[in-house]
């Protein structure tokens, strides 16, 4: 008799059982699917599939030239788009070894520190609604609508620029971007004390996310998590430090590191970009030579053959671009190594024995965008 | 007929006089019921339309936001088209779901909603019904809901669903304990369960303040214990929509869904004017004792009025802390009710005790 009581229950506690978390799904930020094993609450193990928006960049490089290709890179991480752009900017510009002006390079450099505060901006958005509080998403866009008005004074787009070109930009600012800039910066110091106090300092915030989702260095370096998520494992991989490009070697800024790895210090460190970012800029806004916006090109663009490579510090992580030329117009083989999909690999192992609760958070923290990973 | 909106009694009993003078003794009652029930039935839905006008408005203010502005005067009339969307759009039908619990669920959680708002006392003689036993009925009805929860959650044969409902359960469950233990605390003081007795022994000053901290503290428990019980706010679990995309009522849609919805205002109405009535002297004016001429001015604002603006200022904390907090974790939840709520609602009911005892409080 006691065996047939006890049979069931065993059983029922060795069974896992699968939740499809997504494609369609609040948590995933877009059309990614995770496969999660749970027992009960806690999440045993999970298999991300990817895929759903795969549209074949890399493949459609292969016959756009290179001024083209750029336009597909602002679909890649849309939240980065002008740091996507800069990386095959770069990457052209060192192939071709064209010495791009003094004015282009500290453009370049504040757009994308711009940028990388709005995507950061979104990121504090969707964290905070990934914990339950709504309300952080509006204070997030009211901010980044200042940054977008700004870029579309500049260039008229918002989401998707392809403000640069190899060689320079397609215009140059707006007369008033830099007063716009100044302004911007000085209202969102403000603004960000607002973050602070709804999400940051609060208690339940910090009780669910100290401690939870640890990655150490080890592990951040193994499974290649870069950007703001490595560096909270204490892995120093700021390509802006490490190899730098624009005018980030003039330009006094940290690199930020935390120690812990855990959910609460990936949270910190890009609150921390954000002031970081902001300092640049500051140093930079008023400092803006005189020039060109563009060096000259010739109409066609044609690598020498050979095998290329560019890294970026894109708002997510190292994006590197990799390109064989056969001498044509167009490249032989375009790869991009692209930080979310690096991040999302390391999600199975950050989140095994968390709550349910937590591999969102965790998932939040990790900041991936689904098209960054699909390409 | 002696007709005034300060007491209700005597158009009561006009009314209950007129159906016994003109209809045999049952048909008297059966009419009685039948206008108790349309009358609730309508205050029901009154107070839930405008209830979730109100939410949309208190979230649209915290979050820089307008809010509904477009039908009628300040979107006030949203809602009911909304309603009426609900009302008409097609219930999907569930494949493999448990159809009988399936359908049956909302019912639960609305008739146990419903049955609740039949003990509040809304102004004096304004009150369905007047049990010596009031408090203990409002917790034991008002905790049913979470059945037609549980069994939202099983026959929506949806694996979201079952997360929630299970969240719920527990929570629930314990929740319960601490909305109890705290009212018990007020019980103390006022010595009687009657809720007409509750709020007759508030007018010589409301309980909150003649408990001295004690009774605070109860007021503190109850808000955050009953915030959980309606699966609100920080503690929306059973829903959380970040991870169960929209918990235990992910299956339901149009009516069904409408009945969750609604239900679960009903229930933030419900520990409002739980807590209004047991601790902020429910319809009764803000009396200070000894101060007659301060009282008597306070007396001119009708007790209706003073219902309804203290349920509604408990209602707008509950979405103040909805709209601003993040939400707990399951493990959090329950460490929250057990080893801190619980302990704190025990030591609170011997203080009290012994306050009441001593005879301290005011």
């Amino acid at each position: 008799m006691k065996e047939v009581i006890n049979l069931p229950v065993k059983n029922i506690e060795e069974e896992e059982y699968h939740i499809n978390m997504g494609p369609q799904h609040p948590s995933t930020h877009g059309v990614l699917r995770l496969v999660v094993s749970l027992q009960g609450e806690i999440v045993k193990s999970l298999k991300p599939h990817c895929g759903y928006i795969h549209r074949g960049i890399e493949k459609m490089c292969e016959k756009d030239t290179y001024p083209q290709i750029i336009h597909l890179t602002d679909r890649m991480d849309y939240l980065s788009a002008h740091i996507n752009n800069h990386a095959v900017c770069l990457l052209v510009e060192n192939a071709l070894e064209v010495e791009v002006p003094e004015r282009v390079k500290y453009i370049r450099t504040i757009i994308d520190e711009l940028n990388r505060i709005a995507s950061h901006q979104l990121w504090w958005c969707s964290f905070g609604m990934d914990m339950g509080g709504l309300t952080c998403y509006f204070y997030g866009l009211r901010d980044r609508e200042k940054i977008l008005d700004i870029f579309e004074e500049s260039f008229g787009s918002r989401l998707l620029h392809s403000y640069y070109t190899p060689g320079g930009l397609m215009m140059d600012i707006h007369p008033d971007f830099q007063k716009n800039v100044k302004a911007f910066i000085k209202y969102f110091r403000k603004k960000i004390k607002d973050y602070d106090d709804l999400l940051t300092g609060n208690m339940i915030m910090q009780l669910r996310t100290k401690g939870v989702g640890f990655l150490s260095k080890e592990d951040a370096i193994s499974y290649g998590v870069t950007g703001p998520s490595g560096r909270a494992s204490g892995f120093s991989c700021d390509v802006r430090k490490h190899h730098p490009y624009g005018v980030y070697d003039k330009v006094d800024f940290k690199e930020i590191l935390g120690t812990k790895g855990d959910t609460f210090e990936r949270y910190m460190m890009r609150m921390n970009e954000m002031h970081e970012s902001m300092r640049i800029i500051e140093q930079l806004i008023d400092n803006i030579p005189a020039g060109d916006y563009t060096a000259k090109m010739k109409a066609v663009l044609k690598l020498p053959a050979g095998e290329y490579y560019q890294r970026v510090e894109a708002s997510r992580g190292e994006l590197g671009v990799y390109c064989i030329s056969d001498g044509n117009k167009t490249p032989y083989r375009m790869k991009f190594r692209s930080p979310n999909f690096s991040n999302l690999s390391a999600l199975d192992h950050i989140s095994r024995g968390v709550k349910i609760a937590d591999l969102v958070a965790i998932g939040g923290s990790l900041d991936y965008v689904i098209p960054d990973i699909d390409r | 007929m002696n007709f005034s909106i300060y007491d209700f009694t005597s158009f009561n009993q006009w009314i209950d006089k007129f159906l016994n003078d003109n209809l045999p003794a049952f048909w008297a009652i059966a009419v009685e019921m039948v206008i108790i029930g349309v009358a609730i039935l309508l205050f029901y839905a009154l107070v839930g339309l405008f209830l979730v006008y109100a939410e949309r408005k208190v979230c649209a203010f915290m979050q820089n936001r307008v809010g509904p502005n477009r039908v009628g005067p300040y979107g006030f009339f949203q809602t009911i088209a909304d309603f009426i969307k609900l009302m008409l759009k097609e219930l999907i039908y569930i494949r493999n779901a448990d159809q009988l619990l399936f359908n049956l669920a909302p019912f639960i959680v609305i008739i146990a909603s419903f049955m609740a708002i039949a003990a509040i006392p809304f102004a004096k003689g304004l009150h369905a019904i007047d049990f010596d036993i009031g408090v203990l009925y409002v917790i034991a009805v008002s905790s049913l809901g979470v059945v037609g929860i549980l069994l939202a959650g099983w026959s929506s044969n949806n694996k979201y669903s079952l997360i929630g409902a299970m969240r719920s359960g527990a929570q629930i469950v314990s929740y319960e304990l601490s909305v109890g233990l705290s009212l018990v605390t007020i019980i103390i003081l006022a010595g009687t369960m009657q809720f007409s007795a509750i709020v007759e022994g508030q007018a010589n000053g409301w309980f909150i303040f003649k408990g001295h901290i004690p009774a605070f503290i109860a007021f503190i428990v109850f808000l955050i214990s009953s915030t959980a019980e309606t699966n609100r706010g920080p503690f929306d679990l059973a829903e959380a929509e970040s991870e169960l995309t929209a918990g235990f009522h992910t299956e339901y849609s149009g009516i069904k869904f409408a009945f969750f919805f609604l239900a679960e205002y009903m229930n933030m109405f419900i520990v409002a004017s739980i807590a209004a009535t047991v601790f902020l002297g429910g319809w009764m004016p803000f009396h200070v004792g000894g101060w007659a001429g301060f009282n008597h001015i306070m007396d001119f604002i009708p007790p209706f009025v003073w219902y309804i603006g203290k349920t509604f200022f408990v209602i707008w904390i509950m979405m103040w802390f909805k709209w601003t907090f993040p939400r707990l974790r399951i493990d959090q939840l329950l460490t929250l009710e057990w080893k801190y709520l619980l302990p704190i609602n025990l030591v609170n009911i011997l203080i009290m005790a012994f306050i009441v005892l001593m005879g301290w409080h005011f």
